[in-house]
């Protein structure tokens, strides 16, 4: 259960930026996962589940994008997809290469709501805007 | 809404502190190898045949990781060794920061190697970076060939392979030729040392490949200046 772990850096990360712009609530928090990683999504979100209740991040979707692994042929430079214990290059057969993808373990970007933007949210349909353009007529 | 781009890596925090403990290490000049394996592997016992193997050339330490008990740190002092006991409280791996307050506990300016045995566990201890110069993994014979294929990962990131209990090999149904091969097809830079560590043999050459990656840090470090 290192997701854990793994989880309270991206709350780290999260709580982090949304509190230098005065957020009142993170909504969406974005990651992504490489596969050759070994993070497993499920205990990623039960650990996310457990860990934000009480905090910014209550109730927050964590949205999780898998990255496939990739690699480039150390011999011939070939770039190829490929699974977790099949790495030789396609074209030449090379078992050294170079990992391109699948390792990453990124947190993207957020979603949040601060008062300007419940402000802005609730001014934008408002009656004053309503009055102005009435008035213009 | 308003949406914030963050872009960084979620182990950020664990990975400047690593990037701070590798730089104290390099200052003192002591390597520092992470030890990975499952529990019962033999991670103390190949500790102890390890220091056994290298203590006459280096000054050594040991940094014990374990979720409760001091009972490993206190195998390794009884050898006249200094060791630190983390104890992670449940956690199953270490974090860099706990490296950094257990390396607080040791003179390291008197010390050449410093061995780090981290949880029992082959999954979690594989994403985080402790500021070590090398991280190597102990399989055991009793745990079957069919590891590399399991947790595929900690093969990956491993410099070199520790086969432990190779004296256990007849007792086991372990197909040696394919273990190897899967191990090579993972990682084909890493070598695989079959070792008896409580008997001895095969450590000399794995305590060799140890003293040569740490005479190999050290010209890197003089070259550096």
């Amino acid at each position: 259960m290192h997701e854990m772990g793994i989880t309270r850096g991206i709350l780290e990360a999260a709580f982090e930026a949304a509190e230098e712009r005065g957020a009142t609530r993170i909504a969406e928090i974005r990651i992504r996962v490489g596969e050759l990683t070994e993070i497993v999504e499920f205990a990623l979100q039960f650990a996310f589940e457990s860990l934000t209740p009480g905090t910014l991040a209550e109730g927050a979707k964590l949205a999780v994008e898998h990255v496939g692994a990739r690699s480039r042929c150390g011999r011939c430079g070939t770039e190829f997809d490929h699974g977790r214990f099949d790495a030789l290059c396609p074209e030449c057969g090379n078992p050294f290469n170079e990992p391109v993808a699948g390792r990453e373990l990124l947190i993207t970007s957020i979603d949040i709501e601060t008062p300007e933007g419940l402000a802005d949210a609730l001014e934008d349909p408002g009656p004053a805007a309503g009055a102005v353009a009435a008035g213009e007529e | 809404m308003e949406r914030v781009d963050i872009g960084k890596p979620i182990l950020d925090r664990n990975e400047r502190l690593a990037a701070e403990n590798r730089e104290a290490f390099a200052r003192a000049g002591v390597f520092v190898l992470d030890l990975m394996a499952s529990p019962g592997a033999g991670k103390t016992s190949t500790i102890l045949a390890t220091v056994a193997a290298l203590r006459d050339r280096y000054r050594i330490a040991v940094i014990e990781g374990d979720i409760a008990s001091k009972v490993d740190s206190e195998k390794v002092k009884a050898h006249g060794i200094p060791a630190v006991q983390i104890n992670t409280g449940g956690a199953c791996h270490l974090e860099s920061e706990m490296i950094r307050r257990a390396a607080e506990a040791l003179p390291l300016d008197e010390l050449d190697l410093i061995i780090v045995e981290n949880v029992g566990n082959l999954v979690c201890p594989t994403e985080f970076d402790l500021g070590e110069d090398a991280k190597v993994m102990i399989l055991s014979v009793p745990e079957g060939h069919d590891k590399p294929y399991k947790y595929p990962n900690i093969f990956q990131i491993s410099e070199a392979v520790v086969l432990n209990k190779y004296d256990t090999m007849g007792v086991f149904d372990f197909d040696e030729e394919e273990f190897r091969s899967v191990v090579r097809s993972l990682n084909p830079a890493a070598p695989v040392f079959a070792i008896s560590a409580t008997k001895g043999d095969g450590v000399e050459a794995w305590a060799e490949w140890l003293a040569d990656r740490i005479e190999s840090a050290r010209s890197r470090a003089a070259a550096q200046g």
